[in-house]
């Protein structure tokens, strides 16, 4: 690998005061023609490309994208990371994101700070006690870890709770998913585009799609602000934009597009080591390396692509966290952030084939798809150089909305951060 | 949070309301006869669209009655209001 | 020995009033109107606080919310200890006491300095490059990064505070109170307008008001003595509310703005108790005028962050506001000629300046003719390339520019010094501009980001719209507001204005060095410790984005936002990438403005005000009779009645025992009741529910079933016939609005031509269920008037009566199996019926029972409950109710949906009942079902979903899914716990009673 990292090339580059470092990838301009091109430079559209190249040997492969690379959802989600999921199919496919996230760091030789400090969900009525028993059953049938804590429990791994039983919701329990936990955002971009980057993919950043041309059922290209770009296989990666790209190759996909926000507070030193999420009350919380709370707000039930929610949102939040958390009160929202998010019927994505031959679409992630980064453009590049779904992701089909057989996660999660 | 011209009710604020998604897509009058193709175009298939877009609010809050409106999706700007089975004022 | 470093007076401090604090344990003194800032300024102490990363010395740099260095910790180990705060905000009060974070031991000696020297290994976004080997470390070594991270400390205590909201309504909102926001406000407000004036500052006027120069006149006056007498003038305008000590946090669209009012931090801690903290102001302006004002820019040059340096308009600030000098050798150093303001103030308030380096090299105007005439050596064309010092800077070298700018010529010289100011021009604030949706354009002449196109009715005035000099402010501020306003009149037409300022300025981003950037620290963002040198390795590594290069450096990401440093991280890319710096663009500027206490925005809320609780007219009664509750939605309802200490399982057993021997009773008033009323109310049921109601006969009950369009349950529940176009429907208690909403969406927008009204009746009555064989003879005692027989009161049929005068409706229907009557008056008769039917129960041993009962009670029946057994995944032919969704009918809600490919499947999950092997061994909910262990993973057939002991059977209990399961009856499954496989066998979800016989028993 060119310019390896580790401890030691930082030594080494400090004699030379850091001035021969390479680019972590290059800036091409487009070429005329590509064997496959990623529409939308996050991290899944990223990890796409990078197993594109690196298990199926297709090396000619564009990013392209509009604005920077891992700026869109990659760059603004609270980093949440677990598999404990309820039904087999979204088991399957996140905990096998899970296992590539562990040892993720060494196979791209960029820290994604990847840090398994375990993921709390808690329950705060009898239905949310069963809900959270029957998905840890299920978990520990699909070889996932995940076990239930009493309230008892709940305190001892995160002791600044308020598990009163006179508060208004009280905690009456929780799952706790040890392998869980958190990863920095920027570096799994920065990490795939630069592991796709050695292997000859182009990252085309400030490129804009403006169309998908096709020939009746088949594809022949892209329109970019920077040109037409002729390929036969296109993976669509566009997260909130997702109906838009649809939409230039004539077809509807049953997604929502709606703001999404979080916000961190000041950074402080460590006071939570653990990543705690309350679907009842709505509060999601962890503690960035850098000492922020990190916490996740919902999403407003407009569409909207205009990155903002609204402030009742926000207010909300913080209303449950001042809740589950009385001693944050004094402490401070530093920045406050919203993204858009495409969001399912059934709260599960769509990894799947179109009715158009080489278009592929990965989307409708809604607010949870940062965790199954590394899997989704697994399955995805495995899909798109196969024509055929994994097994992993067959259930995550198109068809699936019209004969009915939805992964409806709302049964389980409200909320599938 | 935007500021909503509930058409019968006046100016009130959005937390007034609640959103109900695209408009203008009318319940199949004979569902039985759609086939699940139509049917799941029906039931899940919408526009998402980034721009202009028609849609449907209600004031849960107040008259709890359901109307339309035309907002800029991209910049969340409300053009027009109007009321069930209106036509849009403006195209 | 401390010294003294305060000099002549200051109006805006009160002299007479000492104030005593402490800062890291040790005991100093102001005065009244002090910031703590200027109050350690005055005690001459710089070193405040050590910087995020390398741990550097740090001090006090500017006067205002953009400082980004002396942040400290107030009140540490106490309840109302707050991290982070920034020393140039707090006003001093007795008692205060503030210490310096991110240090260990101390600030003067702190341990993790050691970062400093380990700062060549430590280069922007080092560790995405280590910590990976081994693989298994990296929580280790996240341990220590985490420990080292972070600034202030948390509160470990509740807050003792209170805050609260407040809705403002305006027609002209003014975002700062400086000049330019000031005579807004007067006009606006002397032309009828209701206008708030918003200020951050405990005083009005901004930077003018202390602006007591010759070279600053209004009116043949000091600006600052005219600015006096105008706010003078606008606080005794009726229609204009001024706040101060208030911060507007977010600008979001529609003109909907967040602030954050300051009341009580500037009090001793024993003045706060029982006052209000801090007050959100939810403010909606029909129009808004921002006039933020700017801030001053730094100059970025190697080891430009050592205490002592300090912005020169802060100097000044410090000097001519609080009577405080910086230091008693001072060196300014500029671009511009702003600094040439502050040398003249210095002197006249007898302040020593040894020198002004001057980066521009032909240079005149009035203020730097005095500076000469005062003797104070200028140095043009040169620019400083380090600084000495470690605590606290001690001296400086300086060399000459080349004519480009690009490098150093010349040898060097050096000049001692205690403070140092840098002045590098100004920096509009369009943040809130921003936030609100606004865009920029960029000037190219002064280098400055200023407003072009505004998304809503609002205009930005004063120099944060790039007006920095006073005539430039003066002239445009007259036709802005008229044409803003729509007034004919300001009355500021003819201000006669003179200022010496010249706006000539040498902007050079990064101050070129005779050392090669590597070996340099000028920092860009002082409190993250990011550099011009971090910038430059960024963008070498292919980082292009201003957000990449903020995200990987960390530039502007710590608690100031990059107030100061991120327009020279802009122009350092600009430069070395040769892009302009329009089309760079900006890094978004995200809300808040400032850090905003997240109590504030809670408000009220907290505590029992987080959420309402609904509790039903006998709630008194439950709790009198110990009964434990459960939340469901925002209902309290009885869970169980425990007796003598009782545990939930025996008192749930002793509740459903009684109620089918003897006699039971329960608070039902929870459910939703739906009234519904037109002469299509049939027709409207028929297309709401999946079985047939025209032929539903006025007086009786029927039980119905609801789908979602896709097929799947979504609610269930009772609906009465009071009269041929008059229903009450039932739903259940965490549907009741949903459903409610989701039926007027169908019918306002579906079928806008059926004559049907809805109301929701929930709250109107309260709901009493007696069941049990005793039932009866217990109603008949209630209501004595009431033919109870079954042919004149047969089930699921209603009667409308009177108990007494008080008006009742009596349905005959049962969730329990048994014999029962349930009892709707009017809420505020409920308690009085409840203890009447309990009077009367009393000899048949009525027994209260509570939702676990309930549940326990229909489960023996194998009755579902929506939510609990059913997860919106399954529908009615999953929960083996197909006798109840019609054939006949062309259509209902979610019909289609059965029909689609995979909702037809015969091995779909069905609804089924579960027997354990072993009689007394309980399921658990939310266990997974397997017929075996052939398959890894497990393949899971179903799930429990309901299960009890019941004690009327004597027997375990469950109601369950299980794939195919309506064709396994008897076979035998498992259910495999933790640590054991229980055997169960599927059965008939009925357990008790099949033939209804209790019912008329």
């Amino acid at each position: 690998m060119k310019n390896k990292y580790s401890i030691f090339s930082l030594v080494k580059n400090a004699f030379s005061y850091h001035e021969n470092w390479e680019k972590a990838w290059k800036d091409p301009e487009p070429k005329k023609e590509y064997e496959a091109i990623i529409i939308g430079g996050g991290g899944h559209g990223l990890a796409t490309a990078y197993y594109l190249a690196k298990k199926h040997n297709i090396k000619n492969i564009a990013v392209v994208e509009k604005g920077w690379i891992g700026g869109g959802n990659t760059g603004r989600n609270t980093t949440i990371i677990r598999s404990n999921y309820l039904w087999d199919a979204s088991a399957g496919l996140y905990d096998h994101a899970l296992k590539i996230w562990e040892g993720l760091s060494q196979e791209l030789n960029y820290n994604v700070m990847f840090s398994q400090r375990g993921v709390m969900n808690l329950a705060h009525n009898l239905q949310d006690v069963r809900d959270l028993k029957r998905r840890t059953h299920a978990n520990r049938l699909n070889g996932i870890d995940a076990v239930y804590l009493n309230t008892e429990e709940v305190k001892k791994f995160c002791p600044i709770i308020n598990t009163s039983p006179d508060i208004r919701y009280p905690v009456l329990g929780g799952t706790l998913q040890k392998r869980a936990g958190t990863a920095r955002h920027d570096a799994v971009a920065w990490g795939y585009a630069r592991g796709a980057d050695e292997m000859g993919v182009d990252i085309i950043q400030n490129c804009e799609v403006k169309g998908i041309k096709r020939n009746g059922n088949n594809l022949e290209g892209i329109e970019t602000t920077k040109g037409f770009i002729k390929t036969k296989k296109v993976g669509v990666v566009a997260a909130g934009h997702s109906s838009v790209i649809a939409n230039m190759a004539g077809l509807r996909l049953p997604l929502e597009s709606k703001p999404l926000q979080a916000l961190v507070s000041e950074p402080v030193k460590p006071v939570i080591d653990t990543v705690v999420m309350s679907n009842a009350v709505h509060a999601y919380v962890s503690q960035s390396d850098k000492g922020e709370l990190v916490i996740g707000a919902g999403t407003d039930d407009y569409v909207s692509y205009s990155q903002k929610g609204s402030h009742d949102i926000v207010e909300g939040t913080l209303n449950a966290i001042l809740e589950l958390y009385p001693i944050f009160s004094r402490m401070r929202m530093l920045r406050q952030w919203g993204g858009i998010v495409d969001i399912c019927p059934d709260a599960s994505p769509i990894i799947s084939k179109t009715s158009i031959k080489g278009l592929y679409f990965n989307c409708g992630w809604g607010t949870g798809g940062f965790k199954a980064t590394p899997g989704s453009g697994d399955l995805f590049a495995h899909t798109i150089a196969n024509d055929e779904p994994h097994k992993l992701n067959a259930a995550f089909n198109l068809n699936r909305f019209v004969s009915g057989d939805l992964v409806d996660e709302h049964g389980a999660a409200a909320v599938a951060h | 949070m935007f500021i909503i011209h509930c058409p019968y009710c006046g100016e009130r604020e959005q937390s007034e309301f609640k959103a109900g998604g695209e408009a203008h897509i009318s319940r199949p009058k004979q569902p039985s006869e759609l086939s699940d193709d139509q049917w799941a175009e029906y039931l899940f298939m919408r526009k998402n669209i980034k721009g202009v877009q028609y849609e449907r609010w209600v004031h849960t809050h107040g008259c709890r009655k359901w109307f339309n409106i035309i907002r800029d999706t991209s910049n969340d700007q409300i053009q027009a209001v109007y009321k069930m089975g209106e036509k849009p004022p403006i195209k | 020995m401390t010294k003294n470093l305060r000099v002549k007076t200051s109006k805006f401090i009160d002299e007479t009033y000492k104030v005593s604090f402490k800062f890291n344990g040790k005991t100093y003194y102001g005065f009244k109107g002090d910031t703590l800032a200027s109050a350690l300024l005055a005690n001459d102490i710089h070193l405040v606080a050590r910087s995020f990363k390398y741990h550097r010395p740090r001090g006090i740099m500017t006067a205002g919310s953009e400082e980004p260095n002396a942040i400290v910790q107030l009140h540490k180990n106490t309840s109302r200890t707050e991290p982070n705060v920034r020393a140039t905000e707090i006003e001093i009060y007795d008692g205060l006491e503030a210490s310096s974070q991110n240090c260990w031991p101390s600030v003067n000696f702190d341990i993790g300095g050691i970062n400093n020297f380990l700062s060549p290994v430590l280069p922007a976004g080092f560790y995405y490059k280590t910590f990976m080997w081994p693989a298994s470390f990296w929580e280790k070594y996240e341990y220590f990064i985490r420990k080292s991270a972070g600034l202030g400390k948390s509160p470990s205590t509740p807050d003792p505070d209170i805050y609260e909201h407040r809705y403002i309504h305006c027609d002209v909102l003014i975002i700062g109170a400086g000049i330019s926001g000031v005579m807004a406000a007067k006009v606006a407000a002397k032309n009828g307008f209701k206008t708030l004036l918003i200020e951050e500052k405990n005083y009005l006027g901004g930077e003018t008001i202390y602006q007591d120069s010759e070279h600053f006149k209004i009116n043949n006056q000091t600006s600052g003595s005219w600015l006096d007498k105008e706010i003078n003038e606008i606080k005794k305008i009726k229609n204009l509310e001024i706040k101060t000590r208030t911060s507007v946090a977010a600008f979001h669209g529609y003109n909907f703005l967040l602030a954050r009012e300051n009341l009580t931090d500037h009090l001793p801690i024993e003045q706060r108790n029982g006052k209000t903290r801090q007050r959100l102001l939810k403010i909606r302006a029909k129009k808004v005028i921002t006039a933020t004002g700017s801030l001053e820019r730094p100059l970025i040059f190697d080891n430009n962050d050592r205490p002592g340096i300090l912005l020169s308009s802060a100097i000044n600030k410090y000097a001519s506001l609080f009577g405080v000098a910086c230091g008693e050798k001072n060196i300014l150093f500029t671009n511009n000629d702003s600094a040439y303001e502050t040398a003249a103030n210095l002197f006249k308030k007898g302040i020593s300046i040894e020198a002004i380096i001057d980066n521009r090299e032909e240079i005149d105007s009035k203020l730097i003719k005095e500076s000469e005439k005062n003797n104070i050596k200028i140095y043009k064309g040169y620019t400083i390339v380090d600084t000495y010092g470690y605590k606290r800077i001690n001296k400086i070298s300086i060399m000459q520019l080349s004519k480009d700018g690009q490098k150093v010529v010349g040898s060097k010289i050096l000049i001692p010094c205690d403070c140092l100011g840098i002045s590098g021009g100004w920096t509009p604030s369009v943040h809130l501009f921003t936030q609100s949706g606004g865009k920029l354009k960029f000037r190219d002449n002064d280098q400055v980001f200023i407003p072009n196109t505004y998304p809503s009715d609002q205009i930005s005035i004063g120099s944060c719209n790039g007006d920095f000099t006073l005539d430039e402010i003066l002239s445009n501020i007259s036709k802005t507001l008229k044409e803003f306003l729509g007034i004919n009149k300001t009355g500021y037409e003819n201000l006669e204005v003179q200022t010496s300022f010249n706006k000539s300025k040498r902007n050079i981003w990064l101050l070129p060095s005779d050392k090669i950037v590597g070996k340099t620290k000028s920092f860009v963002d002082f409190q993250n410790d990011a550099t011009a040198k971090d910038i430059k390795l960024a963008l070498r590594e292919g980082f292009r984005s201003i957000e990449h290069v903020k995200r990987y450096t960390t530039t502007g990401m710590g608690t100031d936002q990059g107030k100061l440093g991120n327009m020279h991280a802009l122009g350092i890319i600009s430069e070395i990438s040769g892009s302009k710096m329009g089309e760079l663009g900006t890094t978004t500027f995200r809300p808040p403005y400032t850090p905003l206490t997240f109590g504030t925005i809670v408000g009220r809320n907290v505590g029992e005000y987080f959420d309402v609780y609904r509790k039903t007219p006998m709630h008194d009664w439950h709790v009198k009779n110990k009964a434990k509750f459960e939340n469901v939605g925002q209902w309290k309802r009885a869970w169980y009645y425990p007796k003598n200490n009782e545990s939930m399982h025996d008192a749930v057993q002793r509740e459903s025992k009684a109620a089918r021997d003897s006699a039971g009773i329960l608070d039902a008033s929870t459910l939703g009741k739906i009234d519904i009323q037109g002469t299509d109310a049939s027709e409207f049921l028929n297309r709401v529910y999946t079985n047939a109601w025209s032929k539903l006969d006025i007086g009786k009950c029927r039980y119905g079933l609801m789908l979602n369009e896709d097929g799947m349950v979504y609610d269930d529940g009772v609906t009465t016939r009071l009269n041929e176009n008059h229903y009450i429907m039932t739903t259940t208690t965490g549907g009741a609005a949903t459903v409610l909403g989701k039926l007027e969406d169908y019918l306002q927008t579906e079928w806008p031509e059926l004559d049907v009204y809805l109301t929701s009746v929930t709250d109107h009555y309260a709901t009493i269920s007696v069941c049990g064989p005793k039932s009866k003879k217990i109603i008949s005692q209630v209501i004595p008037n009431l033919d109870l027989s079954d042919d004149n009161f047969p089930h699921m049929s209603f009667k409308d009566t009177k108990i007494n005068e008080i008006k009742c409706r009596v349905m005959r229907i049962s969730f329990t199996g048994e014999q029962s009557y349930e009892i709707n008056v009017q809420a505020n008769y409920g308690k009085s019926v409840w203890e009447k039917c309990m009077k009367a129960g009393k000899e048949f041993n009525i027994t209260p029972y509570g939702t676990e009962t309930m549940h326990l009670l229909r489960a023996e029946k194998g009755f579902i409950i929506v939510g609990q057994d059913t997860d919106a995944t399954m529908t009615p032919i999953d929960l083996q109710m197909n006798w109840i969704v019609s054939k006949k009918k062309y259509d209902f809600i979610g019909k289609r949906s059965l029909y689609r490919s995979d909702t037809m499947r015969d091995d779909r999950k069905q609804l089924v009942g579960l027997l354990t092997e072993n009689p007394d061994e309980i399921l658990e909910e939310g266990a997974q079902i397997v017929a075996n262990f052939n398959k890894s993973p497990v393949e899971m057939l179903g799930h429990v979903t309901s299960s009890y002991y019941s004690p009327n059977l004597k027997k375990s209990i469950a109601l369950g899914f299980v794939r195919g399961g309506k064709n396994m009856m008897g076979q035998k499954l498992i259910i495999p716990m933790e640590n054991k496989k229980i055997n169960v066998t599927v059965a008939d979800p009925v357990f008790l009673d099949k033939e209804n016989k209790r019912l008329n028993a």
